[in-house]
């Protein structure tokens, strides 16, 4: 068979089952979208900026748990796609970036557009390749979806010279699509020392991560936590593992956790860990998290095993290999002394959202949006004060509901990746919560959702400030402000119009949360504008470099 | 104490002994792993293989209660197929002395 290197990647990504990519052309790969036009399996999103194209193809990653591809051209889209693919490092997430890269022979000249993307992408990928010769895609392509895939998911990225993508090569039959490796095997003995831990253990807490997510072991999960009675604390990106209203979920742990959260953390005898990494988010001063607490880590990825913490027992497995063993082996206990210990904390340091009742305040449209929106709604954040806000107050209900950037924390992600999301769920709401300092960092992507006219809610939370820098040097540095507020008011509900998207004005509406209803239910995409106090700051707060014991709460 | 702090390096050496892919980029992928944990290699030596499509390196590190963690790291890379450790008095480097002299 007779083909180009570029129509060769389109196959091979259209036998990977790929159906949307998001993305820039540029004249590096223009050869990889003339071969596109001719696909009908995939369809392409235009994105404005490619690193809106990398977190579109976040989103649709993050719903489906399988990787989706974006493409960039050479040199500048190579170097704006990569905060996106350092993203979905950070945060596990499987990706596949398709890079245009100058000829070959021009490689090493300074030529147009040309810069060492390969070079560049080595500590943000989990794998990358520059391909030399066509003859190598049949391999690279299937083997960049295994690697993505398998084990500890990551973003892979192919970087393609444009003289391969229009060499013409032939080939006599096409490779398998690239597939996730099997878990491996684990030990089974150390499974069984773990259980016994776990049952003569008097006061144990899951600490559960992104893991649980990758292996889809959110069932699996509450099987144990159930079984033996044993609280579970999610990290930020695991708050959809568990629904927020089960007795056993403590809420998230770490840095803006709720008090009682902390303190049961302190108070446990026993930490499974599972699927998580002991982030200095959520374990604060390391040494001083759960100190002379006996550990179980479970994890996918050897190298977390006793990188920061050393455990009692280390598992390598996969989440839900690991439950789905154990769980016959632990016996059901009732743990009742621990359980009235969980309700005395909760009772004597409990979550307190201040104006939660409050339509025009963070947590009262948060809640009041919570409200409105179906069960099977898709939540995403930019990062700062509105993320944690929404960590804390947003009922999660089920797993792949909530796509946040949490390792990397990129203000920007959450509109693009809200697109991504709802291209790969048509027919579910996706919201949006943003604040103006993330929204301005990816706004061009609302010329794309204009365009796609998908059901994406953004709901502005806008102080005209980086508020989660405000509060930091309102608490930590004298109240000496610099950098950080922004004098001039911008419209942000015109902008959304003038891009052809519909908003509300929610401080202006006569009852503010009839006009978030409304906003929500409205078919197609909406922007919900919210003028926010930018003193109206996040508690409880561990200092950063703090114990998480020592939380600050509103004066 | 948190085991990714840097601690003062001590003379002690360890050896490190890698299969890899060979094709231009593996040591970049190796390399980058010490370079931005300051992990100390002060000897690399790499050469291709009877096998063309694999390559050693052999690199000698100062052993530092971080190793473990890094060595796990280069574990990970998809172009490294083995790690193996030795002691830092493996001959591999010993035997260059002569090329190092003043």
């Amino acid at each position: 068979m007779k083909t180009t290197g570029a129509e060769l990647i389109i196959t091979l990504l259209e036998r990977q089952g790929i159906e949307i990519i998001a993305g820039i052309p540029g004249g590096a790969s223009l050869p990889l979208y003339d071969a596109l036009l001719r696909s009908r399996r995939i369809r392409h999103v235009l994105a404005r900026h490619e690193q809106g194209a990398g977190f579109m193809a976040q989103g649709m990653a993050r719903v489906t748990g399988r990787p989706q591809v974006c493409f960039a051209t050479s040199g500048p889209g190579a170097t704006n796609v990569l905060t996106a693919i350092a993203d979905a490092k950070l945060d596990s997430i499987p990706l596949v970036c398709i890079t245009g890269q100058v000829s070959t022979a021009l490689i090493g000249t300074d030529a147009f557009q040309e810069i060492d993307t390969y070079g560049l992408s080595i500590p943000i990928t989990k794998h990358n390749y520059l391909v030399r010769d066509a003859g190598e895609l049949p391999r690279i392509i299937p083997e960049a979806f295994r690697i993505a895939s398998s084990g500890r998911p990551g973003p892979v990225l192919i970087d393609v010279p444009k003289d391969v993508q229009m060499a013409e090569i032939e080939i006599e039959s096409l490779p398998l699509p690239g597939m996730p490796e099997a878990g491996q095997a684990f030990d089974m003995d150390r499974l069984r020392a773990a259980a016994d831990m776990i049952h003569s253990a008097r006061r144990p807490i899951l600490y559960v991560g992104g893991g649980i997510l990758a292996g889809g072991a959110a069932e699996d999960l509450l099987r144990l936590a159930e079984k033996a009675f044993i609280p579970v604390a999610p990290t930020l990106l695991a708050l959809d593992a568990i629904p927020s209203n089960h007795p056993l979920n403590l809420g998230m742990l770490g840095m803006h956790g709720a008090r009682y959260t902390n303190y049961a953390l302190e108070a446990c005898d026993l930490l499974i860990v599972v699927g998580a990494r002991f982030d200095d988010r959520a374990t604060g001063k390391v040494e001083a998290f759960c100190p002379g607490v006996r550990i179980i880590h479970i994890d996918i990825d050897p190298s977390e095993i006793e990188k920061i913490k050393p455990a009692s027992i280390g598992i390598v497995a996969d989440a839900c290999d690991a439950l789905r063993a154990i769980l016959p082996m632990v016996e059901a206990r009732g743990r009742e002394e621990w359980m009235d210990e969980i309700r005395r904390l909760r009772t004597a340091y409990p979550l307190e959202l201040d104006g939660e009742d409050d339509p025009l305040a963070a947590y009262g449209i948060i809640r009041g949006a919570a409200a409105c929106l179906p069960s099977d709604a898709i939540v995403t954040t930019d990062v700062g004060q509105h993320q944690m806000k929404v960590a804390q107050a947003y009922p999660f209900r089920s797993p792949r509901t909530w796509l946040t950037s949490g390792g990397l924390g990129t203000m920007g992600f959450g509109l693009p990746a809200a697109i991504g999301a709802s291209l790969a769920a048509p027919g579910r709401i996706v919201v949006c919560f943003s604040g103006d300092g993330s929204f301005l960092m990816n706004m061009q992507e609302l010329a794309t959702l204009a365009e796609e006219n998908l059901d994406v809610k953004i709901i502005l939370l806008d102080n005209r400030s980086l508020g989660l820098v405000h509060q930091q040097q309102d608490l930590f540095y004298g109240g000496r402000f610099i950098a950080v507020n922004f004098p001039v008011k911008t419209d942000f509900a015109g902008i959304a119009n003038c891009f052809g998207i519909p908003s509300t004005r929610l401080g202006e509406a006569g009852d503010p949360a009839a006009a978030l209803e409304e906003a929500l239910l409205s078919h197609g995409p909406h922007l919900i504008h919210a003028p926010v106090d930018v003193y109206d700051k996040v508690f409880p707060m561990v200092r950063p470099g703090g114990a998480n014991s020592q939380m600050l709460t509103r004066a | 104490m948190n085991p990714m702090t840097p601690e003062p390096l001590t003379k002690m050496n360890t050896v490190l002994q890698l299969t890899v892919s060979n094709h231009p980029g593996v040591m970049s992928h190796v390399m980058g792993l010490f370079a931005r944990r300051a992990f100390n290699v002060d000897g690399i030596l790499c050469l291709p293989l009877p096998d063309p499509s694999r390559s050693r390196i052999w690199l000698r590190v100062c052993e530092d209660k971080r190793l473990d963690q890094v060595v796990r790291q280069v574990e990970k890379l998809a172009d490294v197929h083995e790690v193996r450790r030795h002691p830092g008095d493996h001959p591999v480097f010993l035997s260059l002395g002569r090329f190092f002299a003043d």
